[in-house]
């Protein structure tokens, strides 16, 4: 059976073992509505024109996996950042595991989706913020359709999170193929801040698909600092869907680092709803083998007196494929907007590819856009001014895209993910460099 | 007092109408509105084509008919209707004349209006033309000159007549018969347009230059042009383009074709300034063209193009360089004003070892326009050591344009070294304060801040078009820009 057919039968179970009557009974149904008519994407869609989704659909994913919770922490604690004191939200196959987490209800909530979804107390969270940013699009209302578990996080007014919150989903690989589709919530209230780490980790190599949707609110001042750290394995593959909407004065940063997982595709879209808004949306990929990485990104400024700025950096070698799509858009109402946006490249081996597309599309006039986009080798001058200094071979490269990737790690404001994104790449070039960039 | 968008507005509003707008009436011999297999026989036929040629045509017109009108472009217009387009007109009279005393008085007239005038430009720039005048090629300056160096240029028809070995090796090799949707329609129509041909280590002496116009009302234009340099030989081809003032919208659909063998080099300039249609966006010129050159070893092809006209412009100038060590070049200006929308750019394929491209776009948008770049760049697996530049500059005169960017660039060769950039700005209330203070009026001020942001495309052009050039620039924002 097709894949598109047996996720729109198993809506009918699915519906059967979620609560009828919530008043997200609807927003479901038109979803999966929505999804039926959309279908997959596919080449011939302008948004995933580099990006073919045929060669993970073909698996046959289980929908509903058993509960698994037999997992010892020691086994996965070298997937958390765990040098530091953090909330943690974590998912085992999609399901929340209470032994591996560390959740919170004193002053801020860092809690489950499905609680949040069933429990009146939240029901006015869940009224004004579930699906409201998130658009009609094939993958995201699938997602939307079967929302039932994932992150939520809500910081009240003027409230500080007292520590960064990480949301992790292990995969077991109980299920020969399994479909993962965590669904996240956070709205962060006036002046408050909050840093959010991301994490999905396959524990087999047994094929897993992650599509995910995480819808960010940040009302005025809000300060929000996010990361994604994608180093899954090369089983594993990953739609992320991450919506943000942003008001006035407010500051949310994401951070992406994809080293891992087969095909990788992250949809990151800012929508700037008040003024002086800061967006800051960063990437560091290093992929080999027959990876696929692609960045896809909008900031959408919507009124005056905003900034963004996009720095991606990629580092491909072997038969790896690397995407960049970015799109500014500024409207005619979004005078003095400053946006800014760069993807820089290294291709390593002949059969690496990188496919870019960075657009502006402005209908302002008093406005600062630039986008700006290279694709280069590392610098034999610098590698042999290294060499002839006694470093070898390996260090030097290693120590080139070091530098390379290094402004996009500078604006990190955890040191200890600063750390850990260090020990990844130093462990995919094969070094280990004595001291801390 | 202070110079405010609103006095810029009200300037733009005020801004002549177009100058070239006049219509020279000579009785056309119109075929009949409609396409079908009759028709492209019957355009054959006038034309006394050999039996290949109409079949070349009929395959590009079954092929034509499966296609659909493409709409991935950012512009929006209503479709023409294809069977509402007469597909041949001819001036009627058309004896073949010895010297320019004997053209037609009225011809005359209307290219010194155009300020083509031909004896002048015969004597002072040395600038053999030959004017297409709806479709069918009137006259042919300089031929002897060029004949002596063994230089073919003539108009296609004749060239189809005279040298059909050439014209059946080249034509359609680069730009195939259903290649796309207008590519495919030309093929299977197109009524006159300019060949040329430079033999093996000739350096073209002149610049060679066709003008086209567009005069009978409900006319499309399908001109097809085909350049052929031969090995080490170098030709530059100048093409300038004015239409008269029309209500109804008029479609153009011309293919170019350029081939630039080993160690040749093309020069091919374009000012294109047809009618883009009144202050209200009624009428103008649907501008749909297939431009692409090939690359041998060593050679290179140049485009450069100033577009100022037509209401709607899908425009593609592109570069194959499939040779090792051929270079590619594109230096654009387009300027938008009222309701004009352009969709133009670029296409560069490395496939040669050490190949190279440049690209320099300039975009101006004024009025209510849109003004969008979109451009290719790819480097494919073989080519080694392939480098790109590109630089995408955007200019918005006024808070009701826009300006959009649409690169994309492939990379399959880790030796690849690929540059793009763009921006977006507007011009600088300090700049123009800069200017004040200095005595320079406002008006005058943007006008030398536009020139000076093209200038780098301008400069390219060769100098008498760099002159008409600027005028149309100048034409185009007239109010705001002296």
């Amino acid at each position: 059976m097709e894949l598109k057919d047996k996720l729109l039968s198993s809506f009918l179970a699915f519906e059967e073992q979620v609560n009828m009557h919530s008043e997200v009974h609807d927003i479901r149904s038109r979803a999966i509505k929505d999804f039926d008519d959309l279908g997959f994407p596919s080449k011939k869609q302008e948004a995933w024109k580099y990006t073919s989704l045929n060669k993970i659909l073909k698996h046959d994913y289980t929908v509903f996996p058993k509960k698994e919770d037999a997992i010892d922490y020691r086994d996965v604690e070298k997937y958390f950042i765990d040098d530091i004191d953090t909330y943690k939200i974590v998912f085992v196959d999609g399901i929340y595991s209470s032994h591996l987490s560390a959740t919170t209800h004193e002053k801020i909530d860092a809690c489950l989706m499905s609680s949040a979804m069933n429990s009146p107390k939240y029901k006015a969270v869940i009224d004004n913020y579930f699906n409201k940013v998130a658009p009609k699009e094939s993958l995201t209302s699938l997602n939307t359709a079967f929302s039932r578990e994932g992150a939520y996080i809500n910081i009240p007014k003027n409230t500080m999170a007292d520590k960064p919150i990480q949301v992790v989903n292990f995969s077991t690989g109980n299920e020969a193929a399994l479909l993962v589709q965590p669904r996240n919530l956070i709205v962060v209230g006036e002046n408050s801040h909050v840093q959010i780490i991301e994490r999905h980790q396959s524990l087999s190599d047994n094929p897993v698909l992650t599509n995910s949707v995480t819808e960010i609110f940040a009302d005025k001042r809000a300060v929000v600092d996010y990361y994604k750290i994608q180093n899954d394995r090369k089983s594993a593959s990953m739609v992320d869907n991450t919506f943000i909407e942003q008001h006035r004065e407010s500051f949310c940063s994401v951070h992406t680092f994809s080293f891992g997982g087969n095909i990788t595709r992250n949809n990151l879209n800012f929508y700037q709803k008040g003024e002086r808004i800061d967006s800051t949306l960063k990437g560091i990929t290093v992929i080999e083998g027959n990876q696929h990485v692609d960045h896809n990104t909008l900031v959408h400024h919507q009124e005056p007196n905003c900034e963004s700025h996009q720095d991606y950096k990629g580092v491909f070698g072997e038969n790896s494929t690397g995407v960049f799509n970015g799109k500014i858009l500024v409207d005619k109402k979004a005078q003095k907007t400053n946006a800014f946006q760069s993807n820089n490249n290294i291709l390593l081996d002949d059969k690496a590819t990188i496919n870019s597309k960075p657009q502006l599309e402005i209908f302002a006039d008093d406005v600062k856009c630039s986008h700006g986009c290279t694709i280069g080798q590392l610098d034999e001058d610098a590698l042999f001014y290294l060499r002839s200094r006694g470093i070898p071979a390996k260090e030097a490269r290693a120590l080139l895209m070091y530098a390379f990737a290094n402004n996009v790690l500078e604006s990190v404001k955890i040191p200890e993910i600063k750390r850990k994104i260090n020990k990844i790449i130093a462990n995919k070039l094969g070094v280990s460099i004595g001291f801390n960039l | 007092m202070a110079y405010t968008e609103d006095d810029l507005k009200k300037e733009l509003d005020q801004q002549e109408e177009y100058k070239y707008g006049f219509y020279t009436d000579i009785e056309s011999d119109t075929f009949p509105v409609g396409l079908n297999e009759d028709i492209v026989r019957a355009i054959s036929k006038k034309k006394n084509e050999p039996e290949w040629m109409t079949n070349w045509r009929l395959e590009a017109y079954r092929a034509w008919e499966k296609m659909k009108e493409p709409d991935w472009a950012n512009v929006h217009y209503e479709k023409p209707n294809f069977q509402n387009i007469s597909y041949y007109s001819a001036p009627n009279k058309k004896p073949k004349y010895d010297s320019l005393d004997e053209v037609d008085p009225e011809l005359l007239d209307t290219f010194k209006k155009l300020g083509i005038s031909l004896d002048e430009q015969k004597k002072l720039a040395g600038v053999a033309v030959d004017i297409v005048m709806d479709s069918v090629s009137v006259t042919t300056t300089f031929k002897k000159t060029l004949a002596e160096k063994g230089i073919i240029f003539c108009s296609i028809s004749e060239a189809i007549q005279e040298h059909p070995e050439l014209v059946k090796k080249y034509l359609g090799t680069v730009v195939p018969q259903r290649d796309n949707f207008y590519a495919a329609l030309n093929a299977a129509v197109f009524s006159d347009g300019s060949f040329c041909y430079i033999p093996k280590g000739v350096r073209c002496p002149m610049e060679l230059s066709t003008y086209f116009r567009i005069n009978q009302a409900g006319t499309g234009q399908f001109e097809r042009t085909l350049v052929i340099a031969d090995e080490g030989s170098y030709v530059s081809y100048l093409e300038g383009c004015t239409a008269p003032s029309r209500d109804e919208n008029q479609l153009h659909a011309a293919v170019v074709e350029l081939i630039s063998l080993d160690n040749a080099e093309i020069k091919y300039s374009t000012v294109q300034n047809w009618f883009p249609g009144n202050k209200e966006g009624k009428g103008g010129v649907y501008n749909f063209v297939t431009k692409r050159g090939i690359c041998e070893k060593n050679a290179k092809i140049s485009w450069t193009q100033v577009e100022t006209g037509s209401a709607v412009t899908w425009k593609y100038p592109s570069c194959i360089l499939k040779g090792d060590n051929s270079v590619g070049e594109f230096y654009s200006i387009a300027l938008t004003n009222n309701y004009q929308q352009a969709d133009t750019g670029t296409k560069m394929i490395h496939i040669g070892k050490n190949t190279k491209s440049t690209i320099i776009s300039k975009g101006i948008s004024a009025g209510k326009s849109q003004n969008s770049y979109r451009g290719l760049v790819q480097i494919n697996s073989k080519a080694e050591n392939a480098r790109n530049f590109s630089q995408c500059d955007s200019l918005l005169m006024g808070n009701e344009c826009g300006a959009h960017t649409f690169p994309y660039i492939e990379a399959k060769n880790k030796t690849a070294k690929i540059e793009h950039e763009a921006t977006t700005s507007k011009i600088g209330e300090d700049q123009i304060f800069y200017c004040n203070q200095r005595g320079i009026d406002t008006e005058k001020a943007i006008a030398l801040i536009v020139n000076g942001f093209s200038k780098e495309v301008l400069n390219k052009l060769p100098m008498e078009f760099a002159v008409e050039a600027q005028k149309l620039l100048e034409i185009s924002l007239e109010g705001s820009v002296g």
